[in-house]
């Protein structure tokens, strides 16, 4: 057997008496995965843990067979792992390209006296970084000045600056909390032709937590459902949508059992 | 055109006005501002480089040879730029709010103090002071010294943040005011609150005076810290601090080492203090506890505060406003009300030797320090020189 691009065991996050996940498996090869369930499911407690922000009470976690767990966040990005977050997190006095500089930190190998000496490889190493940083820019579609401080882009060009800014890291898994939040249809339309390109283009392997239902069918190869920190549902998109479980789940009960009255 | 004319004149109008009246504050005030012109006037950056070398090079020296208390307020001003220079890594670019800045000033002035002065001799038998020529190897002790303390009050705040993080360093910085105080027994170290002296002073070359080297000395290491600084902010390392200030979780979710790069900016700005603490040690022969107390902390929090902060001009700027007012203009006001008391000078029937004797500015050097900063938080929160982001060259976009 081969090991997963990524893979996760058994893992189990209590916060005091509340046990946000409950043994929670997840195994993804390629292409894009969403993770889906209502408010307070645990989904971004997992990304949080898959990233190294919470250390899991249980389970593990593997990315191309080496474990995650007890590593630094920082360290798991310089693996190949990187992120953004549900509430959109710049580094907000900072313009558009420091941002994404910042997220290539990790791939620099200038030590501080390089810095200090300004030696030739310092220059080159900058010169190659902004170029890249720029590239990465034009990639997802920045509209405003890449001069600009990232606090006054406008809401769609944030969290488009903040997938630049995961992708500087160089990664092999992103992880995308609910890209298209606040997003028109519209907008969140073009992302997703953006992620299906990144992914086609770079090998790139998505995990998503979205609540747009219509983005999720759309472009998901897996979905993932998780209620009440447990995984209650798992498969094609089709296959989940049509899940008692899962419309119990968002619906509530009252939702099944109008269903068979329905089918009377 | 007329405005390079303009600075180049203010700059040799004013120097004519302090030798001329080389006791008057305002003449050399005066000439500060025409400093301060030369660098924000529209001129070529040769011309402005050049009048601010020539200025700093050549007419400070002479104004010293007129009145040499200026000279001795210019090394001042370099000490304290250098100082806010190094706490402005760590509160303004790191965003890690350090209240204990003073303490490794202390450590440097203390390393020189004790192997400069007989002092050593209590503690290691005989053979002390070093001669004046190891001062040059204690820049770099100092140096070292201090970042290495950086790097121990590091270690155990970094988890801290804002106001954990204040009180902390806070307290560190009154325990080693507190050691100094007080290791002077079992083995004398310090000497406790007597302070140590004689220190001894640098070889000086040529026929310069002491007060002459001291400020090409300090104008040399502000040199120094001005362009690590800068050569620090604008690459990965300035950027990685001051994605920790934005947002430390993302900063370390986007790769960023938290622990290494807080440790470096700790080091950093310890370090530059250390080399400030070995020179001021020098310079001033005597030191005790007294000199690093908490308020001197805040004072230096206090120029890039007002400064702006994370801006290396601000810090500049804001060490020498502070500098310039604790040491010349209040005493100067002080000195001018006496004197109009002195005349029996009457504002408005009232006898200004009426006045209560405690009415002197100089006195009051704290309150309307406060004033300043609650006024600049009302009106200009961010500061004098408040940073601006750089626009970068971008190849392919006009």
């Amino acid at each position: 057997m081969t090991t997963a691009l990524f893979e996760a065991r058994g893992v189990t996050k209590k916060f005091g008496g509340l046990t946000a996940l409950r043994q929670v498996d997840f195994v993804l090869e390629r292409g894009i995965a969403s993770i889906i369930g209502p408010n307070g499911a645990g989904k971004t407690t997992l990304f949080n843990i898959f990233t190294g922000l919470y250390a899991a009470d249980e389970g593990g976690v593997a990315f191309q067979g080496r474990p995650l767990l007890g590593l630094r966040p920082d360290q798991i990005t310089a693996l190949g792992v990187c992120r953004t977050f549900q509430n959109i997190r710049l580094f907000a006095n900072m313009t558009a390209l420091e941002n994404v500089l910042v997220g290539m930190h990790a791939r620099i190998g200038l030590r501080v006296w390089d810095v200090l000496a300004r030696a030739p490889r310092f220059h080159q190493t900058e010169a190659a970084l902004q170029a890249r940083a720029v590239a990465l820019l034009e990639r997802v579609g920045l509209r405003g000045d890449p001069n600009a401080v990232a606090r006054n882009l406008p809401y769609g060009d944030q969290r488009r600056l903040e997938i630049a800014r995961a992708l500087a890291a160089g990664p092999a898994l992103l992880l995308l909390d609910e890209p298209t939040a606040g997003m028109t249809q519209g907008e969140a339309g073009e992302l997703m032709g953006l992620l299906r390109a990144l992914v086609a283009d770079l090998g790139l392997a998505l995990i998503l937590i979205e609540h747009n239902m219509r983005v999720v069918m759309e472009v998901s190869d897996r979905v993932t459902v998780l209620d009440h920190g447990e995984k209650i549902a798992e498969g094609p998109p089709r296959e989940v949508q049509a899940d008692p479980r899962v419309i119990e789940a968002y619906l509530g009960t009252a939702a099944r059992q109008r269903r068979p009255r329905a089918a009377r | 055109m007329t405005r390079a004319a303009l600075a180049i004149g203010l700059i040799a109008a004013s120097a004519w006005a302090v030798a001329t009246f080389p006791r008057s504050v305002l003449a050399f005030l005066l000439f500060q501002g025409s400093l301060l012109h030369a660098y924000l006037a529209p001129i070529p950056r040769w011309l402005r480089v050049a009048l601010l070398a020539a200025a700093l090079l050549v007419l400070m020296p002479v104004i010293g040879a007129y009145n040499g208390y200026y000279l001795e307020v210019a090394t001042q001003v370099g000490i304290f730029v250098a100082l806010a220079l190094g706490l402005n890594i760590v509160v303004g670019l790191a965003g890690l709010l350090d209240l204990g800045y003073v303490a490794f000033f202390a450590v440097g002035a203390y390393s020189w103090a004790i192997f400069g002065s007989p002092h050593a001799n209590l503690i290691f038998g005989g053979g002390f002071p070093l001669a004046a020529g190891w001062f040059w190897a204690f820049l770099v002790v100092g140096l070292l010294v201090a970042a290495g303390a950086g790097v121990l009050l590091g270690l155990p705040v970094l988890r801290l943040r804002g106001d954990y993080l204040a009180i902390v360093t806070l307290g560190f910085g009154e325990v080693i005011r507190v050691l100094a105080n007080n290791l002077d027994k079992p083995i004398n170290i310090t000497n406790g609150p007597k302070g140590i002296t004689p220190i001894s002073r640098p070889p000086v070359p040529f026929d310069v005076s002491y007060a002459e080297a001291f400020y090409f000395l300090v104008l040399a290491i502000v040199g120094v810290v001005i362009l690590v600084n800068r050569r620090l902010e604008d690459s990965h390392v300035g950027r990685a601090w001051e994605a920790i200030r934005e947002d430390e979780l993302a900063a370390q979710a986007m790769g960023v080492p938290l622990v290494r790069s807080k440790l470096l900016a700790f080091a950093c700005g310890a370090s530059f203090a250390g080399v400030m603490g070995v020179v001021f040690s020098a310079k001033q022969v005597f030191i005790n506890p007294e000199s690093f107390t908490f308020l001197e902390s805040i004072g230096v929090l206090a120029m890039v505060i007002l400064g702006g902060m994370g801006s290396i001009p601000g810090a500049v700027v804001g060490a020498t406003v502070v500098t310039v007012l604790n040491l010349q203009v209040l005493k100067g006001l002080s000195l001018w009300l006496n004197e109009l008391k002195n005349a029996g000078v009457t504002v408005f029937g009232l006898s200004l030797a009426d006045l209560p004797t405690q009415l002197e500015p100089a006195k009051y050097e704290r309150m309307i320090f406060g004033m300043i900063l609650v006024l600049m938080m009302i009106f200009r929160p961010q500061g004098i020189f408040p940073v601006r982001r750089r626009a970068r060259e971008l190849a392919g976009k006009s």
